[in-house]
């Protein structure tokens, strides 16, 4: 369902990423791994439509996507989540959600400024979906704090759950259990399959190959912007290519 | 008494401007340090429509306040690639052309001998020349402002303002289209203090240009920093305190020649404290960043 083909990108005449093609077919969990600078934040970027490739092409269903206007691309089905954890600090928990959610016209200039009937009929609606999705994610207690006052672990479950509001086709996931609790972590990796079990696509970074062993059906190793290595997590593992560039002289 | 009701009428006046502002600096978050400007446009363009062409007040205030909405319009382009810092300076410089073009095109604005004898709103042939007519006028004003930008604010719409406050980048990721909210804001704004300013005109009966000089934008953005960003009974709080405390000094009995030196220093000591104490306010709950 999503393509990336021949994709290229230069910092300052350093190769970010470096004719890379890949595809992600539906429900499927797929890893993006590679050791730090290797290029997979910015292939992120560069299909959520935050930067533009030199050359290359995105494709999401058939349709080129290639240098659309992020906020389209968000529309259209890609939804992401930032390393660094982008959540809205100074709102409460569920607004943030909120602000995930689709809305008829509800969140319509017109709507708010004559105060319809039907906005607050959305509005309604609106929120006990997002307090399913915080029950969902499992941190609904913190409905009313700012989100500002989470901790780590809650702030990537929020982030989580705020893309699921967006209801994407693909969820793109930058790091979701970096810096996370074994606990945590596992509650993440239980999201994720559940999130597979109902039809979704998952695209997610780490740089960590270990954890991702159990949890990806397949894993696209980077290395230096380039792709040197696809495949189940098996054949990844004996991959020598992967051994050498990736772990160095240190062994799995 | 006049003197009391006079002051009221001025504040009120300021409560719009400060509403308004409080639109686009509190809620959405953009760096807008220009605000008098549109005020400035409101004001010329419903005292020359009137003066010139002998057209009523009322239409000249809707004149005035849509063609400050076409200036925010303008202005927000800008915004839309500017950000923070920058984005103060390119509004910044905005109140400084309005400024001048209001100063130098002397064939049109009279520059700084400025323009007597604006005519008052009249309804029904009953002219609101005196100040307690002119109060309630400018108080139903004010009521108007504050109903619009709460129901603005009070909504899945203004939570997306807030979101672009928070964090644009991730506003776009959640597919919101984050310039469209920021044009729609300035608009709003701008048309608010459009009518502000033409309200100021034909009370007072006297503009030049010196009532809208980017100190006064600094005054009006004073007071929604000093009320509480994102709290619009803040912005009201914030106008009266700053319109009224200078007042007192001349109950001190203070020369208007350091009275009005003291009444910039105040606001800066003010400004201070306040920054010290309660960064987000007095009535605000987000804190400036």
């Amino acid at each position: 369902m999503l393509q990336v083909q021949n994709l290229h990108k230069e910092f300052d005449g350093i190769k970010a990423v470096d004719d890379l093609t890949f595809t992600i077919v539906e429900n499927s969990i797929v890893a993006l791994v590679g050791p730090n600078g290797s290029g997979k934040t910015t292939v992120f970027n560069i299909v959520s439509g935050f930067l533009k490739a030199e050359k290359g092409k995105v494709i999401l269903d058939a349709k080129d996507i290639t240098s659309v206007s992020p906020y389209k691309i968000a529309c259209l089905g890609i939804g992401r989540t930032f390393q660094n954890i982008r959540l809205f600090p100074q709102i409460s928990v569920l607004d943030n959600v909120m602000l995930g959610l689709k809305y008829e016209t509800g969140d319509r200039f017109s709507a708010a400024f004559l105060q319809t009937r039907k906005m607050k009929k959305e509005e309604k609606q609106n929120i006990k979906k997002a307090e399913e999705l915080l029950k969902f994610v499992g941190i609904i207690e913190k409905r009313d704090e700012l989100a500002e006052n989470l901790s780590h672990g809650q702030r990537k479950l929020l982030e989580l759950a705020r893309i699921l509001a967006l209801e994407p086709k693909i969820f793109l996931l930058d790091e979701p259990i970096a810096g996370l609790f074994p606990e945590t972590k596992r509650t993440m990796f239980g999201l994720i399959r559940k999130l597979k079990e109902s039809g979704k696509t998952i695209l997610f970074i780490e740089h960590d190959l270990h954890s991702v062993m159990d949890i990806a059906e397949k894993i696209i190793v980077l290395d230096h912007g380039k792709k040197i290595a696809e495949g189940t997590p098996e054949e990844i593992k004996q991959n020598k290519e992967v051994l050498k560039a990736y772990l160095g002289k240190e062994s799995l | 008494m006049d003197y009391l009701i006079h002051i009221l009428i001025i504040a009120g006046i300021y409560t719009i401007l400060s509403l308004s502002l409080n639109l686009i600096v509190g809620y959405t978050g953009l760096a807008a340090l220009g605000h008098i400007a549109f005020a400035c446009i409101g004001a010329y363009t419903s005292s020359l429509l009137a003066l010139n062409f002998g057209i009523s007040p009322w239409m000249g205030l809707i004149a005035g306040a849509i063609l400050a909405s076409t200036l925010g319009a303008i202005v927000a382009y800008p915004s839309l690639r500017l950000k923070g810092d920058y984005l103060a300076l390119a509004t910044f410089g905005l109140g400084v052309i309005v400024y001048s073009i209001a100063k130098n095109w002397v064939s049109l604005t009279r520059g700084p001998m400025g323009l007597p004898g604006i005519p008052s709103f009249s309804i029904f042939g009953y002219q609101i020349s005196n100040v307690w007519s002119y109060l309630i006028l400018v108080l139903l004003f004010v009521l108007l402002t504050y109903i619009v930008i709460k129901n603005i604010t009070n909504s899945p719409f203004g939570r997306i303002l807030k979101g672009i406050r928070e964090d644009e980048i991730a506003s776009l990721a959640m597919g919101k289209s984050v310039n469209k909210y920021k044009l729609i804001v300035f608009v709003v704004g701008a048309f608010f203090a459009g009518i502000a300013g033409s309200l100021y005109a034909h009370y007072i009966s006297f503009i030049d240009p010196s009532s809208f000089t980017i100190m006064e934008s600094i005054t009006v953005l004073l007071m929604v920093v000093f009320g509480g960003m994102g709290s619009l009974k803040g912005s009201i709080v914030g106008a009266f305190l700053l319109v009224v405390l200078p007042e007192l000094l001349r109950f001190l009995g203070m020369p208007s020649s350091i009275a009005a030196p003291l009444r910039q220093m105040i606001y800066g000591l003010l400004l201070v404290v306040l920054m010290i104490w309660r960064p987000q306010g007095l009535l605000g709950k987000y804190k400036f960043k």
